[in-house]
Order: C-alpha cells, then sequence, then structure tokens
C-alpha cells in the first residue's frame, strides 16, 4: 500500500483512540472504539496479515460493540451532570 | 433487550442483512482450510448475525431464530467434535489429532487430512458462535424483557 494512505490511516487511529478515551457519552465511546479496531484492522491487512485483521473486525467492531453497548443499557450514571 | 427500539426499519434492515452474513460466516468456515479464516472467524460472524436480530427485535421474536436454552449444549457439542476428532485419531494409533489415521479408508491420503481439518473447523465454528451468545443471553439474565 502507498505510505500516503497508511499515514493518513495512522492519523485517523490515533484521532478515533483519544476521542475514545476523552468523550463524556459513552455511546459515542463505544462507536469510536469500533471505528479504532476497523481502521486497525484494515492497517492489518495492508501489512499482510489477513487472518489478524478478519479477526479483529469480527470481533473488534462487531461482537464487542454489541456487548459495550448492552453493559450501556444495563447500567446507569451516579450522577446527572 | 428492554430499550429495543420498535421501529420497523430497523428490524427489516437486520432481517435483510442477517442472512447474508450467516451464508459468509459459513463460506469462511468451510474454505477456512485453503483461503484467510477458519473456525474462529467464521464463528464469530455466525455470532454476529445472530446478535444483530437480538439486539433488534424482542425476546419472542428471537426465540425464534435461535434458542436460549440451546446456547451451552451446542456449545459443548462443538468441543466435543474437536476432542472427539484428536482422541479417535489418538486411539487408532496415531498423535492427538493426526488425521493421517483417521478410520475413512473410502479416501485417498491427502483427503482424509483435508477432510480432518474441516470436522476440526466445524467444531471450533459452533462452539466459538453459541458461547459468543451465550454470553450476551447471560449479560441479559434477570431483566424482565
Amino acid at each position: 500500500m502507498h505510505w500516503e494512505l497508511e499515514l493518513v490511516l495512522y492519523l485517523f487511529l490515533i484521532i478515533s483512540a483519544i476521542v475514545s478515551l476523552y468523550v463524556k457519552d459513552l455511546l459515542t465511546a463505544v462507536v469510536s472504539l469500533s471505528v479504532f479496531s476497523f481502521i486497525l484492522a484494515m492497517l492489518f491487512v495492508s501489512m499482510g496479515a489477513i487472518d489478524v485483521g478478519f479477526t479483529e473486525a469480527v470481533i473488534g467492531a462487531g461482537v464487542t460493540g454489541v456487548l459495550f453497548i448492552v453493559m450501556i443499557y444495563k447500567t446507569s450514571r451516579r450522577s446527572n451532570d | 433487550m428492554k430499550q429495543s427500539s420498535d421501529s420497523p426499519i430497523i428490524l427489516l434492515l437486520s432481517r435483510v442483512i442477517s442472512p447474508y452474513i450467516m451464508l459468509f460466516g459459513l463460506y469462511v468456515i468451510f474454505h477456512g482450510h485453503y483461503s484467510p479464516g477458519g473456525g474462529f472467524q467464521g464463528g464469530a460472524m455466525l455470532a454476529a448475525s445472530i446478535l444483530l436480530i437480538r439486539i433488534s427485535a424482542e425476546e419472542k421474536v428471537y426465540e425464534l431464530q435461535f434458542k436460549k436454552s440451546f446456547d451451552i449444549p451446542l456449545g459443548a457439542f462443538g468441543v466435543l467434535i474437536f476432542f472427539g476428532v484428536g482422541l479417535t485419531a489418538m486411539l487408532l494409533g496415531g498423535n492427538f489429532l493426526d488425521y493421517h489415521f483417521l478410520p475413512m479408508d473410502w479416501m485417498s491420503k491427502a483427503d482424509i487430512r483435508a477432510m480432518g481439518i474441516l470436522l476440526i473447523e466445524v467444531g471450533v465454528g459452533l462452539a466459538v458462535m453459541t458461547i459468543l451468545v451465550a454470553i450476551y443471553d447471560n449479560l441479559l439474565e434477570g431483566e424482565d424483557a
């Protein structure tokens, strides 16, 4: 892959990680974490590890997102700010 | 889920997409021995297609697709397939998971090896799919939805 494209992917990877750490809304954090996993899967594929990228896309962007969303709906925030 | 929306559009879209994800998961499992993918990835895709229906529909609907009580028994059956193939090869004189010794004499040796890894991948895929769905069901347990 062209290195310019990989550089853009790395930039979005870091941006999505920082967003999911510092955002207040938990649902936004989960979606941002799914974006992180998907970009990471594309980087794995571009590095030639197709199996690892496949697993990361299915587990990281699919199943754990569902499980996190379930846990958000099962719990509630203590303060109302 | 208790907070699942009653929107018919979401339910319709998940009902359209879910069988295609399931078909691709089966493709990944059955072509796992000579292309990227395999039992774990295919099983996770099958679990994703079942979870898609589970988060968009209510309990009465998703019980029709895959019953909650089938989770753990089918997962145990997948593990039984894996260890059954391995121990059969071991009892017939080979090492653990040595497909060369499986009792399928009507095929050539190369075909026996290909069929052995296929059986292993089916077992792994079944176990991964049912256990991922079982995690979801246990998280929602006790909720009067």
